[in-house]
């Protein structure tokens, strides 16, 4: 596996109300298709796991992502080959605290929410209330929150652990 | 057992044909219903066949062996406008046997068809689907099983649980007549983890599926009617009403009862529309009869009380008291209209255990963004919806889009 760096720096446009200087990494892998990662989990794990996932999702020979970095933590954004964009936030301490998604295709949660798959996939399947109901998803946990919603083709979610939150982030913030 | 619902199910749809024949039924409707004829089936919102699903419409579908008369009824199908293509539980199919599709190494296909909650598994068997006096011949569709075929862990990695059988369904199958005709592109690749060549039971692996052996709206195969769907169903008086009747019109304006009139075209050429609420604009908005609610923001941003998570509906609201709402809908064009609603406490709506039409039901589509407005059946109450298939000819233009 080799690995190319292009780095250059920019300014944060817009909505926040003090200018906070945003670094953007744009790292280029060139990923041999045989290649076999451990399928590290990636909400509560580290940039390993993030390139992890990276290989997950592409299964293609060369892939992007960019790194942006703002005054907390960083934003790794992953285009899967089926169209999907990810996005992983990393904490300041290496520790991925949220994804999110939007696109066509329903990313690998089992490969994104790692050990968090589990009690996510219990949640979800429960069937709560008296009635039938077909509806968005959202889980609110004490230890996790999922919110999944769109239609057909253009599906979006996310998923953080609050606990984990840096103290400037809020939820608004992950999407 | 089967039999005897199939019997009540008919007997039904004869005596609601009857009464719309006859005047329209009680409903204070205003909306015209076409009267079930070769182009028209019968629709109800009745609880469906588990008796416990509000808000979701009904109808029977005929599959056959293709180009034979042997041939099985079923009722109970989910009329869903936000999906692509027929589904039937396995379980469901009690007298007939589908053709099983191959791919082109000879193994059987199955197919892993992902929803917004749940997923579906199951072969893609061919039928001729029969539905009102409209038949589309030779049309993949997936029936439904989680044992003829063990769904592979890709199948399974959204979590989702399984569809499969008429406990997790609530339906006998799924009519998905939305805005596209095949459900998965062109073509659908292996990459997708939609579609599966299956050597064994438990040896399914992705594959590439060509356009015309992917499962597909029955209505983009038939003969005539074939760019579209009207969805007609009378008003629903507030506080619910235990069932209502309607129509499933096929075709718009190919024939005397399915011109457009005077609705508006709302272009939707990404599947969604803008719905603009309280000056906000949001545009991954969306029409679907299958789900079952008006979902649509979160309490912060409609100042509705959310009912409790261990409460009888979790998920949608509970305002002390029925509250109105208007927005405005846009489609990629620059037609647009507003939309009066009204939201009700959902427990008190549910509290009335065999009312199964509830105009003013409604839950949370997002706790932050992106925010969006899912209408769901109750926005069907009352006004006629024709859906135009992605590409289809129609006198309002070409289809993807809404109209009402």
């Amino acid at each position: 596996m080799s690995q190319q760096r292009f780095i250059k720096s920019t300014l944060a446009a817009g909505a926040a109300p003090v200018f906070v200087p945003v670094l953007v990494v744009v790292v280029v892998l060139a990923l041999a298709a045989s290649s076999v990662l451990p399928a590290w989990a990636s909400l509560g794990g580290d940039t390993a796991s993030i390139q992890a996932d990276q290989l997950h999702m592409q299964g293609s020979l060369t892939s992007k992502a960019s790194i942006t970095t703002a005054q907390s933590y960083t934003v790794h954004e992953i285009q899967a080959a089926t169209g999907t964009v990810v996005r992983e936030y990393l904490s300041p301490e290496g520790k991925v605290f949220a994804v999110a998604w939007h696109g066509p295709r329903m990313p690998d949660l089992r490969q994104l929410l790692g050990g968090y798959f589990e009690s996510y996939q219990t949640a979800v399947q429960a069937r709560s209330g008296v009635r039938m109901a077909r509806k968005p998803i959202m889980i609110d946990q004490p230890g996790l929150v999922v919110q999944i919603g769109g239609h057909l083709r253009a599906f979006s979610g996310k998923a953080y652990v609050p606990d984990a939150l840096p103290s400037n982030v809020r939820a608004e913030d992950i999407q | 057992m089967k039999a005897l619902r199939i019997c009540i199910s008919l007997t039904t749809c004869v005596v609601c044909a009857f009464l719309i024949a006859c005047g329209g039924g009680s409903s204070s409707s205003t909306n015209p219903i076409a009267p079930v004829t070769t182009n028209v089936a019968a629709i109800s919102v009745d609880g469906g066949p588990l008796g416990d699903y509000p808000d979701a419409a009904f109808a029977s579908v005929t599959v056959c062996v293709p180009g034979t008369s042997n041939c099985q009824t079923v009722d109970g199908v989910l009329v869903d406008t936000g999906s692509f293509g027929l589904r039937i539980l396995s379980s469901a199919l009690t007298t007939v046997s589908l053709t099983q599709q191959t791919d082109t190494s000879g193994n059987p296909v199955a197919e892993c068809f992902v929803f917004l909650d749940s997923y579906t598994w199951g072969p893609v068997q061919t039928a001729d689907v029969e539905i009102a006096g409209e038949k589309a011949s030779s049309t993949p569709i997936q029936v439904l099983s989680d044992t003829d075929f063990i769904a592979p862990s890709s199948c399974t990695s959204s979590g989702f649980g399984s569809a499969d059988t008429l406990e997790t369904l609530g339906a006998n199958g799924i009519l998905g007549v939305g805005l596209a005709a095949q459900d998965c592109g062109n073509p659908c690749p292996a990459s997708f983890d939609q579609y599966y060549g299956c050597p064994s039971s438990t040896g399914c692996q992705p594959i590439e599926q060509p356009l015309t052996q992917q499962v597909v709206n029955p209505v983009a195969l038939f003969a005539k009617d074939n760019n579209g769907v009207i969805v007609e169903l009378p008003a629903v008086s507030s506080g619910g009403e235990s069932s209502v009747s309607g129509s499933l019109v096929f075709g718009i304006g190919t024939q005397s009862n399915n011109g457009l009139g005077s609705a508006t075209v709302y272009t939707a050429p990404e599947g969604s529309l803008t719905t603009t609420y309280n000056g906000t604009a949001y545009p991954e908005s969306f029409i679907d009869s299958g789900s079952n609610g008006y979902f649509f923001l979160d309490s912060a941003l409609t100042g509705l009380t959310n009912c409790g998570n261990s409460s009888d509906a979790p998920g949608f609201y509970c305002p002390g008291s029925t509250t109105s709402f208007t927005a405005t809908n846009q489609g990629s064009g620059a037609a647009s209209g507003a939309v009066k609603f009204s939201i009700a406490n959902a427990e008190t709506l549910f509290a009335s255990q065999n009312n199964f039409a509830l105009g003013d039901l409604g839950g949370v589509s997002s706790n932050a963004p992106p925010y969006f407005f899912d209408w769901g059946l109750p926005f069907f109450f009352g006004q006629n919806v024709f859906v135009a298939i992605e590409g289809a000819s129609t006198p309002g233009g070409t289809g993807p889009y809404w109209a009402y």
